[in-house]
């Protein structure tokens, strides 16, 4: 921990820092001897990492291009060729597009423009043809898996058609949507689908199902003090006003004490002003400068990657516009 | 690609501009601002975006006698570079301390 004393907000939101202003201004020099990361918990598609030491507007930055400019693959364009289902041709083209596709985005370009032709650099095209029918060998049954035949279509039942070399290229199980069973269409005996897809690179800034994270959201280390001993009954009542863990209950001379043991996953509910004689002994403030990240990841990239991919991102944009601005100098 | 122009606003100088950046937003928007405002030649720093159904936003920096804004924005964007880098080096050390401790392979 930096040994500076940390800032907090509390106080119904004033700046504090042991009385006095906090230091908002912000230079280079200052920010690269304060920063620091801690990774709290990674999984491979979930993490939880402090970043502190930064100023509110580049976890904001970070947070914002992680939602929409981190670019990924999905179904953008869906032809029809028949579809006898009881579902629309547009309700059924956009519930593909939602599909999450296990696909590298690192591997294609972007499309050119809209209309352009489409080549195995920037495209990947899948096809979907389920006939449903009766089964006639479980007459007695009434499930409708024993009675139907491909009566319920599946996220697995989508197919890669490779596009050019992409067969050389891109392994097949590299190239498929995430989930197995995600519930597409229910058909009846006689009904047909036969579709083909094309998914295209793209951004969460222009449709939410090219964003690569499910959510990905910060928030401020909560600081609890107790100003005063609570003992007894009276400690219990202040345990059981924030989220668990956060408040032990230690035994001392015979009674016994609550003492802030956790403050990290507090939901900083305001539960104990509620009570008149607890409220005056508990100052509840969050630590300014301390940001906790969580990115829970779609699938199609690790989490890691996600916000590392957004790092370069944002440095991409100031040298192109850097760039842009000797070039018209 | 994003493009930054000079608006056509009457009272531009070297000393006071507005640029506008295409296809940008609050993103960038302010994350520079909060930058560019912090140094000490810079009188007035701020950012809009005019319209959220125009791709578009408008950046303005008004300089203490003597600096150039187009300075000051190169300055900035400058500083962001370079902390991208820096967070990146601080996050990629303590990925590779992390997954050693914990055995990941990720």
């Amino acid at each position: 921990m930096s040994n500076k004393e940390p800032g907090l907000i509390s106080l119904e939101y004033k700046n504090v820092r042991a009385g006095k202003e906090l230091d908002t201004t912000w230079t280079y020099k200052k920010f690269q001897e304060n920063f620091r990361v801690v990774i709290v918990r990674c999984e491979n598609y979930e993490m939880e990492f402090d970043l502190i030491g930064i100023h509110p507007f580049l976890a904001n930055a970070f947070r914002r291009i992680m939602i929409s400019d981190v670019p990924t693959m999905a179904i953008e364009k869906v032809h029809i060729y028949n579809n006898t289902s009881v579902m629309q041709d547009e309700i059924l083209a956009h519930r593909l597009g939602l599909v999450p596709l296990k696909a590298d985005p690192g591997l294609f370009e972007f499309k050119e423009s809209e209309t352009s032709e489409a080549t195995a650099q920037d495209t990947l095209q899948f096809e979907l043809k389920m006939k449903c029918s009766k089964n006639k060998e479980n007459k007695d049954s009434s499930r409708h898996d024993d009675i139907y035949k491909n009566h319920h279509v599946l996220s697995k039942h989508i197919k890669w058609m490779p596009i050019g070399n992409q067969a050389e290229l891109h392994k097949e199980e590299n190239i498929r949507p995430i989930h197995d069973d995600i519930s597409l269409l229910k058909m009846r005996p006689g009904h047909e689908i036969d579709l083909q897809m094309f998914a295209v690179k793209g951004t969460g800034r222009d449709h939410a199902k090219f964003s690569p994270v499910a959510t990905a959201f910060y928030r401020l280390l909560p600081d609890i003090k107790l100003t005063r001993t609570v003992e007894g009954e009276q400690a219990e009542r202040l345990q059981k006003c924030f989220s668990p863990g956060v408040i032990a209950l230690r035994k001392s001379e015979g009674k016994c004490v609550a003492v802030v043991n956790d403050s990290r996953y507090d939901m900083c509910s305001r539960n104990v002003f509620k009570h008149d004689d607890l409220k005056d002994s508990v100052v509840m403030g969050r630590i300014e400068d301390h940001f906790i990240f969580t990115i829970e990841s779609v699938g199609n990239l690790k989490s890691h990657q996600i916000f590392k991919e957004a790092i370069n991102i944002l440095k991409k944009k100031c040298k192109t516009l850097l760039d842009e601005i000797d070039i018209s100098n | 690609m994003p493009v930054s122009q000079l608006a056509d606003v009457g009272d531009n100088n070297e000393e006071c501009k507005t640029f506008v950046f295409e296809q940008e937003g609050h993103t960038l928007g302010n994350a520079l601002r909060c930058i560019i405002s912090n140094y000490k030649d810079v009188e007035f720093c701020g950012y809009t975006v005019p319209h959220p159904s125009e791709d578009k936003m408008h950046f303005r920096i008004q300089m203490c006698k003597g600096g150039t804004a187009i300075d000051a924005l190169k300055r900035g964007l400058k500083d962001l570079i370079l902390v991208c880098e820096h967070t990146e080096k601080q996050f990629d050390e303590e990925f590779l301390s992390f997954s050693a401790k914990n055995g990941l392979n990720l």
